[in-house]
């Protein structure tokens, strides 16, 4: 078989040959893809690690002015009972202008969570206990002037001194940008627990 | 494109080996359907990497975990019932497709001089591909893998004086536990796995050195046109490749068919028992190997004599390395050797008919069946330098027929 006659042949049969080529390519990356994207998503978590990804919680034997933190999702959650004293320095501070985002624009926490309180009930804090600047666990500081002259009662970063209030909002003058971020989560009906169940997906951790 | 295709091949010889393993590799044009295999096992190599790949990201090496851990691949994981079913069936495959390329290869003599390492490598590689389907069938630790890893490696144990020690070495212990996962995993997943990798280069290296057999078994090298191009060739790109990615559509059909329609084969691509979690307490009712195995088992137990069983098994494995030497005939291709031809029919259906008695339970009144197969299966390799030397055969065309 010369090059010539292959030359001739291919002439006569180009449009047909470059339909097939075109065909076959098109379904052979469909098929490639397909497969290509079901094996990366077998790397998803499974729907057994999904549900056992989300905690339920007694709060019962919480009393007021305590918290609990428990681990969820490998990461601390602090839940704690506020006292009416202590959600009444959150309007304080909300007053006096020294939070980066008192009104909870940025959307660290559920819509439903987008208070004063940044909780469902405003005595019950729900929020991941990880500091937005770089991950660090804030020590939680209830009483008064146990960190500075002024402090009301909060959360203040170990690592890098970044200061909350007791819903979590960030301090001007911190290095951590954002407010601490709130979980999905849900009383029960009762109230006697609190089921969290998935992160809020917009908001960002550290 | 050729600018940076020039900036390339000054770095790398992209184009040159293009040229010479594709554009320019001269393949016989009477190539037929047996012809798919090769690529087509390529294409199964590849997928069991892939399919592997996965597989291992959800697998937990340990007799504890190891059964659980499949189980979650298959109920769980996403998708993970496609990736298991997709590594296990492609097993039985690879085997089929293995018997077809072995089987044309000797009834178009491509193991015949020059092509002897070609065959020879192929082979090791077969021999590879059992032990590494022997490896992967222990790691999911059902009953049967258990058991089939204690059958197994004792089998190591009747070695003479370095078996007992080997066997230790190769489950890691007294017994099959996690230790023996553990090495088992590594080889499977790497070890072993490398080594047929690589074998696989040297054979289609081999391969290209030699240039391709075809069903006439005529040298189509003897016959060049005025531009040094076998008259008979024709390039492997693009007529090949083209031809090859026809076969390997209609493959994966029915390999997609076969996964979603009839992932166990009925108990054959995976038996019942892999099903059941491992047991040293419970023994299984009858330990038989997968099919592509069971003809040696079935001379295995054809003799019931433990070490002339074994001696024996290890006879069929080995002969047929020596088969470049044992064919005398001048001719290659069984189409113009009518003796030699009927030779491979009646020993590949005898090769089946022990794959299917191998896997019944072992009884005595199967010993003739199976002492029948092994000597007819071993006789075609003994008879072979005999009857080549003088069997009828008709004089091979000096072009291939199209």
């Amino acid at each position: 078989m010369t090059k010539i006659e292959q030359d001739k042949e291919g002439q006569t049969n180009l449009g047909r040959r470059r339909f097939l080529t075109a065909a076959t390519s098109v379904v052979g990356v469909v098929a490639v893809g397909a497969i290509g994207a079901t094996l990366v998503d077998s790397l998803e978590p499974t729907a057994a690690d999904a549900a056992a990804a989300s905690v339920v919680v007694d709060i019962e034997p919480i009393e007021p002015g305590m918290q609990l933190t428990i681990p969820w999702q490998k990461k601390p959650v602090i839940i704690v009972n506020r006292t009416p004293a202590m959600l009444a320095t959150l309007k304080k501070l909300e007053s006096d202008g020294v939070l980066k985002d008192p009104l909870s624009h940025v959307p660290q926490q559920p819509p439903y969570c987008e208070n004063t309180y940044r909780s469902r009930k405003p005595e019950w804090l729900i929020m991941v206990r990880i500091c937005t600047h770089l991950c660090c666990i804030p020590h939680y500081r209830p009483k008064k002037a146990s960190v500075t002259a002024s402090w009301l009662g909060g959360f203040h970063c170990p690592c890098h001194g970044s200061m909350y209030d007791l819903s979590g909002r960030v301090m001007k003058g911190s290095p951590a940008p954002h407010n601490m971020a709130v979980p999905e989560y849900q009383f029960s009906g009762d109230g006697k627990t609190v089921t969290i169940t998935d992160m809020f997906p917009k908001a960002h951790l550290c | 494109m050729s600018k940076f295709g020039d900036w390339i091949n000054k770095r790398f010889p992209a184009r040159e080996m293009m040229r010479e393993h594709m554009t320019e590799y001269y393949a016989a044009k009477n190539f037929n359907i047996l012809y798919y295999t090769g690529s087509l096992l390529l294409l199964m190599i590849v997928l069991q990497f892939i399919s592997g790949f996965f597989l291992m990201a959800h697998y937990v090496p340990t007799s504890q975990d190891a059964f659980n851990s499949v189980q979650g691949i298959m109920y769980d994981t996403r998708w993970g019932w496609l990736i298991r079913y997709m590594h296990v069936d492609g097993v039985s495959l690879i085997f089929i497709l293995l018997y077809l390329h072995m089987g044309r290869g000797l009834l178009y003599g491509s193991y015949r001089n020059p092509r002897e390492l070609l065959w020879i490598i192929g082979y090791v590689i077969y021999i590879m591909m059992m032990g590494e389907a022997f490896f992967g069938y222990i790691l999911p630790f059902g009953n049967l893998s258990y058991w089939a890893g204690e059958v197994i490696t004792s089998i190591i144990h009747a070695v003479p004086i370095i078996g007992p020690p080997l066997t230790t070495l190769a489950r890691g212990g007294a017994g099959v536990g996690t230790a023996t996962l553990e090495r088992f995993l590594a080889l499977h997943a790497v070890l072993w796995f490398m080594i047929i990798a690589a074998l696989i280069v040297l054979h289609i290296l081999a391969l290209h050195q030699v240039g391709s057999n075809n069903p006439d078994g005529i040298e189509i090298k003897n016959l060049k046109g005025p531009d040094g191009v076998p008259v008979d060739g024709i390039p492997f790109h693009p007529y090949y490749t083209v031809k090859d990615t026809f076969g390997v559509a209609i493959f994966l059909t029915i390999f997609a068919a076969i996964i979603f329609y009839a992932p166990t084969m009925h108990g054959v691509f995976l038996e019942r028992t892999t099903f059941f979690r491992a047991n040293p307490m419970v023994g299984l009712p009858d330990v038989t190997p997968p099919w592509y195995l069971a003809p040696y088992y079935a001379m295995l137990r054809a003799v019931p004599n433990k070490y002339f069983g074994i001696a024996l098994m290890m006879l069929a494995i080995v002969l047929p390395f020596f088969l470049p030497w044992l064919d005398r005939n001048p001719v290659r291709s069984s189409r113009y050797r009518p003796v030699y031809r009927w030779m491979i029919y009646i020993m590949g259906a005898t090769f089946f008919m022990l794959a299917y008695i191998g896997e019944l339970p072992p009884l005595p009144k199967y010993f003739f069946l199976e002492r029948m197969g092994a000597a007819v299966y071993i006789g075609f390799y003994l008879l072979l330098p005999v009857i080549s030397s003088f069997e009828p055969t008709r004089t091979p065309p000096t072009r291939v027929r199209s």
